[in-house]
């Protein structure tokens, strides 16, 4: 049998305190007061969310807040089952990119208020272009956990 | 395009589970085998270049410190470029640079990565921002079943047939690794083993996946003239093209991708390619994922958007087919992600000049190698010919 050489283990876990600027400052912000907010360009008209400090297809930063509503409908989604170090939370669960009313743009969060045992039901359930509305996190953070989840609406 | 470059040498390392060397012996396997390859010494080495996942992939910054030794760097310029899965293709792309732009004669570009000794998928959600994105990403796996499902959605492919062409995806795969001796994943599957797996990310499964590999891989580059001199059958760099996209997943449309069609065009434009499936002779294709192997396909250009399952369905790349795809078994039976993006490019030089052995595709003398990075963000190619 070949030998079998030695591993040594070693982690490496470092702090950060991570700026947020002014435009996502004032995202978080409202998403403490149950206030989803977008930046639309003057210039092309595009709007995205989380707002955005300059146009990313413009490169100007003539930008207007706009107040986005807390629904939209599915892009896609998918069924998480795997794992890793540092997993936000034990699967399964789902995330979804969302386009939420009025933006020019996907968003990342998690769809929630759905049984995932039945994969069938669910794949009913989130059809492409399903509705869904924001499920508010009751104890708020200023962070994107303010938004619980999405949900689907009938 | 700037002065002719060629491939004068290629060198792989066995990917897989290398808990036999340390980090650094591994990158010197691959070099060592690269220049006997090209039958030349660390002496006609003008310069070097690397590429590696994220850092925190192993947990040793920096590695151009760590590796100087192993890749023969001592007392020459040293350059390290990242772009994530796109790493092999980037770091290719900067050896021809440097070659074509005459600054060099002979530049060796290696790539490598040791999957084994940390979290692949948590060191890949590293990649995400911290603040809006990163929770959502579950590795690379969430990121790309969401670009599948958002394409099969987009083009109205039924579940079943996606998930087939899939199953097949990963059978040809498996079965190519099989003359591969130095893929990861060496065993057969079936339709029904693929179909039924675990599911990792829905409706994505455990054979739909690639492997977490140790691995590494160095190429050689020459100008015209030291080519010439130096070797028999060199490859030559016909087109290269390389594109990125936004950093927010979804600002960008990831059914049609950009990064993936333009990189292609501007290549093929450099190549002199018009229609890809009839004149290319075989194709590297990065594909951690079935599903996302079918995306690349159409934004290559290989077959009309939405129609990738039926041209798989109907066998046009497998071995013997139109266009046969990644015959060493590809990134989803070999994934040591840093170095990935070079194998494509050291497969294919490897089929034009004939020296691909058991996976030779007979005649191939036109040849795409590719690599996709990010949070499907870049996208790189890179054309070799048999002729100058
Ligand atoms: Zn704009």
């Amino acid at each position: 049998m070949a030998k079998e050489y030695r591993t040594i283990r070693n982690d490496v876990a470092l702090p950060y305190q991570w700026a947020l600027g002014k435009t996502w400052t004032r995202f978080f912000d409202g998403l403490k007061e149950e206030q989803i907010w977008g930046t639309k360009c003057t210039h092309c008209s595009r709007t995205y969310v989380p707002a955005r400090t300059f146009c990313p297809d413009c490169f100007t930063d003539r930008t207007e807040w706009v107040p986005v509503k807390p629904e939209g409908k599915i892009v896609s989604w998918t069924l998480v089952k795997a794992t890793y170090h540092g997993q936000v939370k034990p699967p399964p669960y789902i995330i979804a990119l969302i386009q939420l009313s009025g933006t020019d743009c996907g968003f990342h969060h998690f769809i929630g208020g759905v049984e995932t045992e039945n994969i069938k039901k669910l794949r009913q359930k989130l059809k492409k272009g399903a509705k869904v509305k924001a499920v508010w996190n009751p104890e708020k953070k200023a962070d994107i956990y303010d938004i619980a989840y999405f949900a689907p609406v009938k | 395009m700037g002065k002719a470059v060629a491939i004068i040498g290629t060198g792989q390392t066995k990917h897989g589970r290398r808990s036999d060397v340390c980090y650094p012996d591994l990158v010197r396997e691959s070099v060592t085998t690269a220049l006997q390859d090209a039958g030349i010494t660390l002496k006609d080495i003008d310069g070097v270049v690397l590429g590696t996942m994220p850092s925190m992939m192993e947990g040793v910054s920096s590695t151009h410190f760590y590796f100087a030794e192993a890749m023969g760097a001592l007392n020459k310029p040293v350059m390290k470029v990242e772009t994530c899965g796109s790493t092999g293709q980037s770091i290719g792309h900067c050896g021809y640079y440097w070659v074509a732009s005459g600054m060099a004669d002979i530049v060796l570009v290696v790539g490598s990565e040791k999957m084994s000794e940390g979290d692949g998928q948590a060191t890949m959600t590293t990649v995400f921002d911290p603040f809006f994105q990163r929770t959502f990403a579950a590795g690379a796996p969430g990121v790309f079943t969401m670009q599948s499902m958002e394409w099969m959605y987009r083009f109205n492919i039924p579940e079943d047939k996606g998930r087939e062409a899939a199953a097949m995806i990963s059978v040809s795969n498996h079965d190519n690794a099989m003359d591969n001796p130095h893929a990861h994943i060496r065993v057969r599957v079936t339709m029904d083993e693929v179909k039924n797996a675990r599911i990792i990310t829905y409706p994505v499964r455990l054979l739909d996946v690639c492997p977490a590999s140790d691995g590494a891989c160095a190429v050689i580059f020459a100008s015209e003239e030291k080519a010439k001199k130096i070797c028999k059958k060199p490859a030559w760099i016909k087109g290269l093209g390389f594109r990125g996209e936004e950093f927010f997943y979804g600002e960008s449309d990831k059914a049609i991708w950009m990064s993936a069609t333009e990189a292609a065009k501007e290549a093929y434009k450099q190549a002199g390619i018009r229609n890809p499936l009839k004149e290319l002779d075989v194709a590297e294709i990065y594909n951690p994922f079935t599903y996302q192997e079918m995306i690349f396909y159409e934004c290559l250009g290989l077959c009309p958007r939405g129609e990738a399952p039926d041209y798989v369905l109907k066998g046009t790349f497998k071995k013997g087919g139109q266009l046969p795809c990644c015959p060493s078994g590809g990134t989803l039976c070999s994934n040591p992600i840093g170095a990935t993006g070079l194998i494509r490019l050291a497969e294919a030089a490897l089929q034009v000049t004939g020296k691909a052995g058991a996976r030779q595709v007979g005649g191939a003398k036109l040849a795409l190698s590719h690599a996709m990075g990010g949070v499907d963000q870049f996208n790189g190619v890179t054309i070799v010919g048999s002729k100058l």
